[in-house]
């Protein structure tokens, strides 16, 4: 791949950041409908009742069920299945709800499934793939599809690139219907069905586009057995940073799919993510936290979590990261480096000595300040005679903490 | 001397009222030439009135029609923080350096395209600003920590810049200029674009350059330097140690569909001929290493 291919997949595909928005397959199928893009009719569904009641009012002889849960691979875990009568459709609920799904993007433990879709069932002809996400590079929306719909579309760009056609979108005009319709008929329809999946591609778009999205993925996109063009599974994600005017998406948040550390975290103003070493690190700053992770690794050891308490942490906020990592039961000994710039080492040295005594810290902290007024965060430290290990350069904390641990 | 900023340079903040506006333009005042530098202050409705002896306006075009302006800093709301960025850029400002964290990707999106129509320069948002030290100090960025001298920085991230900065003077090195460009997907100015005038700066003998994961900024840099750069480069690159899939903290930081990683960036950074360091806590050594050889 030449460099400009690397990052279509660049925000939030496959991705489990918590800083990207994510919504459920049916929510998602519900911000499309409202905008006129065709999807099938089917509804949400949260016991085995109110699915057959959904299978009941869909009406036909042919239904899906599917486990409503963000991870992706949901179809290879037993998430979906096809049924033909309305027995098949009991005995898929009633299996699949309350199961923990296990997929290739759920880790070991799955996901447990507290919600379906239940939905007519569609004549597919062919699968298609579309995809859009933001394009570092050209700072634009790119749009991609691909006649090679159902698989997973890294390995069509990585073995099949000349079969993913893509499309820079002008963000003053959008996608226009004309270009849209081009983009189709790369893929091989008849006029007919190009001109219906043109104006899917548009409507998507302006779906895309309108909810401030960071990613929106059709995989696969349905031509039907009478021309139709029809959504058959619908990922979006939305930028967090936009998400303060899209109250609607807001309200579709499930945090039953977050992590409850990350979620407490984020409440507070923290950004935490949990990795699975034994050292805990706070840290100001997103590349700090990751240096810092990086030199506990360097000096053999493995870091329990990413924490970045930002530009002005409060004592309250650095009391309450102690408390989110202090729930690791493998937790040996905590890191604390802070560059101090805005935050002040002062400030943030009183923030500590009280939070550590709150918590009543029994494993060995290592301490490492530098930055403003470090002299007086650092007499604070002593003064407060607290067990803690002082360390005055990344690697002197680095190799402290290691010690520390026994390692 | 520098790039992009020095002491000629003629400062308008954009919302300087604001709580973080007034704190870090009283730091940017105290550091060096900033009294002579930091001209005028805009929030729309307190034209007329002055923060610190400095006169605001209403509007970028105001300011700068008064006081001859060529530089702006944006400490403005997120939500509002793209169309201060297109006042700016429209009023004629050449230089447009937005602190501003948490801006949506869209807004940046149409106001990068628009900035295509225009020959003005924008680092950030989401970054820490540029400094020349010895001279002027635009943004959030502990000037003390700085000194005068011929190596220049650029960086994605913040505290970790504040890291290398300490680094380099403890070692005896000061900085021609330090640039923040930021951690957001869509933004200005990109390490390449730095890295292009340090190459052409006269006062710059070598550059130091932290990457992170996410995106392919880094090793866009790397093929640039393997066939242009004159000058010794250091880099470190954070993120080793992060997981695919995870998003750390930085908007842009994300290993994605196997792309992005940390040894990947090494690895174009290594074949470019940059000594890479994989201790944080070395980076400033990397940079002696780097001239040494050279």
């Amino acid at each position: 791949m030449k460099a400009n291919d690397r990052f279509y997949f660049e925000l939030g595909k496959n991705s489990d950041g918590k800083l990207a928005m994510k919504v459920h397959e049916y929510q998602a199928k519900e911000i499309l409908r409202a905008r006129g893009v065709p999807v099938p009719r089917g509804s949400a569904c949260f016991t085995v009742d109110e699915a057959m009641a959904a299978a009941t009012d869909l009406a036909g002889d042919r239904w899906v069920v599917k486990s409503q849960i963000h991870a992706g691979g949901r179809g290879k875990g037993g998430g979906v299945r096809v049924v033909d009568s309305l027995e098949g459709v009991r005995e898929a609920a009633e299996a699949m709800l309350g199961m923990m799904l296990v997929t290739h993007q759920t880790g070991p433990e799955g996901q447990q499934v507290n919600r379906l879709l239940v939905e007519e069932g569609v004549e597919i002809a062919r699968e298609l793939y579309v995809g859009l996400v933001i394009d570092r590079s050209s700072q634009r929306v790119v749009v991609m599809v691909s006649s090679e719909g159902g698989t997973e579309i890294e390995e069509v760009a990585a073995t099949h690139p000349e079969k993913i056609f893509k499309k820079f979108v002008d963000p003053k005009i959008g996608l226009t219907e004309p270009e849209a319709v081009e983009m189709m008929a790369q893929l091989d329809l008849d006029p007919p069905q190009a001109a219906e999946g043109g104006r899917f591609l548009r409507l998507l778009f302006e779906a895309f586009w309108e909810t401030d999205a960071s990613l929106a993925e059709i995989n696969p996109l349905v031509i039907t057995a009478d021309d139709g063009v029809i959504a058959l599974d619908a990922k979006f994600n939305f930028d967090d940073n936009a998400l303060f005017r899209h109250p609607d998406i807001v309200a579709m948040r499930d945090t039953d799919e977050e992590d409850p550390a990350e979620l407490e975290a984020s409440a507070v103003g923290l950004s935490y993510i949990a990795l699975d070493g034994n050292i805990g690190c706070l840290v100001n700053g997103a590349g700090l936290a990751m240096a810092t992770m990086d030199i506990i690794k360097l000096y053999g050891a493995e870091p329990a979590n990413f924490l970045d308490v930002g530009g002005g942490a409060t004592t309250d906020q650095v009391t309450e990261a102690f408390k989110i990592m202090l729930r690791n039961p493998d937790l040996k000994a905590i890191l604390v480096n802070i560059f101090g710039g805005i935050m002040r080492c002062d400030v943030l040295a009183e923030g500590l000595v009280q939070a550590a005594q709150e918590v009543k810290l029994e494993i060995p902290l290592v301490v490492r300040l530098e930055g403003t007024n470090v002299e007086r965060g650092r007499e604070i430290l002593e003064k407060s005679g607290l067990d803690m290990i002082t360390a005055t350069t990344m690697a002197d904390a680095a190799e402290k903490v290691v010690a520390a641990t026994g390692n | 001397m520098s790039i992009l900023i020095n002491k000629q340079s003629r400062v308008i903040t954009q919302g300087i009222t604001g709580k973080t506006g007034q704190f870090h333009t009283r730091n940017c005042l105290d550091y060096a030439e900033g009294k002579d530098c930091f001209v005028a202050g805009v929030t729309p409705g307190k034209g007329g009135q002055e923060f610190e002896g400095i006169p605001i306006f209403d509007s970028v075009a105001e300011a700068r029609a008064e006081t001859g302006a060529d530089v702006s800093v944006i400490y403005v709301p997120p939500p509002f923080a793209a169309a201060a960025i297109d006042e700016a850029v429209a009023a004629g400002i050449k230089t447009v350096i937005c602190i501003t964290e948490g801006v949506p990707v869209k807004d940046m999106i149409l106001t990068r395209d628009r900035m295509r129509e225009s020959d003005a320069v924008l680092v950030g948002p989401n970054c820490p600003g540029v400094i020349t030290p010895g001279e002027i100090k635009i943004g959030i960025m502990p000037g003390y920590i700085h000194t005068q001298g011929r190596i220049g920085v650029v960086s994605r991230s913040g505290t970790l810049t504040y890291e290398v900065v300490d680094q380099l003077t403890k070692l005896g090195m000061g900085q021609s200029s330090c640039v923040g460009i930021g951690g957001d997907p869509v933004n200005g100015l990109k390490h390449l674009d730095v890295m292009k005038r340090f190459n052409d700066d006269p006062d710059t003998d070598a550059v130091v350059m932290c990457g992170e994961i996410g995106g392919s900024d880094e090793e866009e840099c790397a093929e640039w330097i393997s066939q242009h750069m004159k000058k010794p480069v250091a880099a470190f690159i954070a993120g080793v140690t992060a997981p695919p899939g995870k998003r750390m903290g930085h908007a842009g930081a994300i290993i994605a569909g196997g792309r992005g990683t940390a040894a990947d960036k090494i690895s174009a950074l290594e074949s470019a001929g940059v000594t890479v360091t994989a201790n944080p806590a070395e980076i400033g050594l990397a940079m002696c290493d780097a001239i040494d050889k050279s």
